[in-house]
């Protein structure tokens, strides 16, 4: 809960902030315009999937690379499958989750019963879905041109809420992922169970949990995010080319997790942080276009941000250690 | 008599409210061992971290020939002379024999490491604790008994005056516990004081010139070795005697839990039968290393078992899966309660509702959770503030009551318990044995293993011993003395 406290009042200053700088002499904001706020909702919704995805490995103490990778998969996958093999987008959709989800089911395996590090496979994952893709597309770029207006609603379309002001349907397939996934982890028992694994893997299979099943479904669930993060990426941007679609997503949404409290050595966190996390990574990406007019520097302020973050939260830990002993 | 080589004055240390050690004092001498007992949270470890220079008095002086020193630093501490041999043993297991002797004062020219010649002192060193290895022999090929002698060659290679060995036999098996035991002896003749911690009075008996007693960080007497007793140094532990148990008379009822011809991977020529009736106890005992917690595991299907078949309660465990063992009820309370037993990081409710939990549905059952843990803590006594305290934070003792508690919601037929009174403390333990005799006498069967023989021979109906994996004879009611259980455990003939 502290935690969740303090990623908030981080998300607070930076938003102040960065309005504050964007405050122009003649009255106007560069930053806080309905048109910034909807896109910078839409963005949290797809990237928020997307460390939603990375918590769930996380939480078993494990880690997935290869979700940049997925994304690339599902992104090239559902413009090829709806405009070039003509399937119906009904179909479509779900049958790149399906794809999404059976890479989830072959990671969780090499892991749990092929007992290869979490790290390695998805780090081969990386590569390879990747490699794969760009020879299967042979380097085209993948669109729906100007046709399926229906289908990318779902990540470009708003629910108009003022006259100037509408809410994206991207954030709100992020908050239905976060609702369900938090009530997963908070209140149903394989929740508790991926929990008590991600702590201490042993100890749970001693007292009679199946972790084995537990960690592969982890895996498929994150791989399954992963892909419909994709399709919102892929539906969104309206192009995908293999050879860089989903580049360095898998860090984005690793850091996002961490940044919202999830422990990498697994058995910590919880969904609004990692919402919170991911916003925060959006907020100062958006931030850094506004004021510095450049995304030179986006990578070196997040992670000077995320450093700061994790030195801040180790100090916090120590004092209240040495407060209580 | 010579005069003290260590003084402890009136030392007091306080971690945030609570007071660890209370103006304790001692002396000791050299060529003489002191053994030190007491209770899990007696103060033991916090003595023995300030003397290591782990941690500072917060009042009181320690003196070295009678002079104050200060100790800022475990190094400090062994520039003075004074060296701590670990409960867990503190060896990097990648590292040559003669590399840990030298770990952190390597011999070196430049930066160049002078390996012949350390190979040479840590050899002299070895040979004194009677060690047999090679220099050049790697730690992790060492067993747990050597590596403690290993440590003891370490402190010598320092010129240790003062030597603090903290449990040392609780890992040793016989043999190796009767070659540290001659090894001390030795270094006690040559002049080293010896200061030995110790929950086993056995130990005490044989190695004491003295023994000093600390309860709730005080001190609690103190009496010469000579005349130290079992009773008197319980009650000087405790604080009031405590009385020998008579053990409770059950008729054993249905056969509930049947092994035959169980191989485990750990000894695959070894075939194993067994049958314990409901409400009967009953005892597996052995060497360490003669595969009795292997066959603890295979039977509730933690490890694979290579051949043979396990049945509880009519219901054969086919998958050999954990899940499938708890279903029929059988359950394990094992030997690492840290690492197997409980998940350290959660709270007291949820580890006592883990094992349960799914059989309440697929959300997780709140009230039912509250109530369970209300309960287990009432009436297994778990000594908590609340139930969301998080185990890590409670004693030994306590710890193991939870790993027990938790199975009793999934109400087994067959219980199977792992050293079970590993690191619990004198009382603690007395109200562990109550609860495994409460439970056979609701007709549950009970399969121990434990090292402690008189722990063995109080608490069993009936004790197996193991050798090599196989069990090598049976004992019963009058049978089972600590001198018949030794003589099957080394392997000696049956008679």
């Amino acid at each position: 809960m502290k935690k969740i406290l303090g990623i908030a009042g981080l998300l607070t200053a930076v938003f102040v902030v960065t309005s504050l700088l964007a405050q122009q002499s003649d009255g106007s904001n560069t930053f806080l315009t309905a048109y910034n706020l909807e896109n910078l909702l839409q963005r949290i919704g797809m990237y928020g999937v997307l460390s939603i995805a990375a918590a769930f490995v996380i939480v078993t103490g494990g880690i997935d690379l290869s979700i940049g990778s997925v994304v690339c998969v599902a992104g090239c996958t559902l413009p090829h499958l709806v405009v070039t093999a003509g399937c119906p987008a009904w179909a479509a959709l779900p049958l790149v989750l399906l794809l999404s989800s059976l890479i989830g089911l072959w990671h969780g395996v090499l892991v749990v019963f092929v007992r290869l590090q979490p790290f390695v496979v998805t780090l081969c994952g990386l590569l390879l879905y990747r490699g794969l893709m760009r020879k299967f597309t042979n380097d085209a770029t993948e669109g729906f041109g100007s046709q399926f207006d229906d289908l990318r609603w779902i990540a470009t379309g708003r629910i108009p809420l003022t006259e100037s002001f509408g809410l994206p349907v991207a954030f709100l397939v992020m908050s239905v992922v976060a609702v369900v996934a938090s009530v997963f982890f908070r209140r149903t028992v394989w929740g508790r169970h991926l929990f008590a694994l991600g702590r201490n893997e042993e100890a749970a299979r001693f007292s009679g949990v199946a972790t084995g099943r537990l960690t592969v479904l982890a895996y498929m669930v994150c791989s399954l995010l992963a892909g419909l993060a994709g399709c919102l990426f892929v539906l969104d941007v309206n192009s995908a080319r293999a050879s860089d679609f989903g580049s360095f997503y898998e860090l984005y949404a690793i850091a996002g997790a961490v940044l919202g409290g999830v422990a990498l050595r697994g058995g910590e966190g919880s969904v609004l942080g990692v919402v919170l996390g991911a916003a925060l990574m959006r907020v100062l990406a958006m931030a850094i276009n506004i004021v510095a007019d450049s995304n030179q520097l986006e990578f070196a302020i997040v992670g000077a941000v995320i450093l700061a973050g994790a030195a801040a939260d180790e100090g916090v830990r120590r004092l209240w250690k040495r407060r209580r002993s | 008599m010579t005069s003290p080589v260590l003084d402890v004055e009136r030392v007091s240390k306080a971690f945030g409210s609570v007071q660890a050690l209370h103006e304790v004092s001692l002396s000791i001498r050299g060529g003489e061992t002191l053994c030190i007992i007491g209770e899990n949270g007696a103060g033991k470890s916090t003595l023995m971290k300030l003397l290591a220079g782990v941690h500072q008095p917060d009042s009181g002086t320690l003196r070295i020939d009678g002079v104050a020193v200060r100790l800022p630093s475990p190094r400090a501490a062994l520039d003075a002379g004074i060296a701590l041999i670990h409960q867990e043993l503190n060896l990097c297991d990648n590292l040559t024999v003669a590399g840990a002797v030298f770990l952190g004062r390597e011999l070196r020219c430049g930066p160049f490491l002078l390996r012949a010649e350390m190979d040479r002192r840590a050899r002299t060193a070895i040979l004194r604790t009677g060690l047999d290895v090679a220099p050049d022999a790697l730690v992790a090929s060492l067993s747990i008994g050597q590596r403690q002698l290993l440590e003891i060659a370490r402190a010598l290679e320092r010129n240790a005056r003062v030597l603090i060995l903290d449990e040392p036999t609780s890992s040793l098996t016989d043999a190796e516990t009767q070659r540290l035991y001659a090894v001390v002896r030795e270094l006690k003749a040559l002049g080293t004081a010896i200061v030995w911690i110790t929950h086993r009075m056995a130990e005490v008996l044989q190695m004491a010139d003295r023994v000093v007693a600390l309860r709730d960080g005080k001190n609690a007497g103190e009496i010469a070795g000579r005349d130290a007793t079992h009773e008197r140094m319980v009650a000087m532990m405790v604080g009031r005697t405590i009385e020998a148990r008579s053990k409770n008379r059950r008729s054993a009822g249905e056969p509930v839990l049947t092994v035959s011809g169980l191989r485990t991977s750990a000894w695959p020529q070894a075939v194993v039968d067994l049958e314990v009736r409901g409400g009967e106890i009953v005892a597996i005992a052995g060497l360490l290393g003669s595969g009795r917690s292997e066959l603890l595991r295979a039977m509730f299907g933690a490890d694979r078992a290579a051949a043979g078949m396990v049945a509880c309660g009519g219901v054969r465990l086919s998958a050999h899966g954990i899940p499938c063992a708890v279903a029929a009820g059988l359950v394990l309370v094992p030997e690492d309660r840290k690492q197997q037993g409980l998940v350290l990081g959660m709270s007291v409710r949820e580890n006592l509702s883990l094992p349960t939990l799914r059989r309440r549905g697929v959300f997780v059952d709140a009230a039912y959770e509250r109530d369970l843990c209300a309960r287990s803590v009432s009436e297994l006594g778990i000594a908590t503030p609340n139930g969301e305290q998080a185990v890590h934070a409670l004693s030994g003792g306590n710890q193991q009551k939870v790993a027990i508690g938790k199975w009793l919601a999934a109400s087994p037929r067959a219980l199977l318990l792992d050293e079970p009174t590993r690191g619990v403390d004198v009382s603690a333990r007395a109200e562990i044995y109550a609860r495994i005799e409460s439970l056979a006498e609701r007709g549950l069967a009970v399969l121990f293993v434990s090292s402690e023989l008189p722990e063995v021979i109080a608490l069993a109906d009936r004790c197996l011993v193991m050798h090599e994996g196989r069990i090598v004879g049976q004992l019963s009611g009058d049978q089972m003395t600590e001198d018949a259980i030794l003589r099957l455990c080394t392997g000696a003939a049956v008679a």
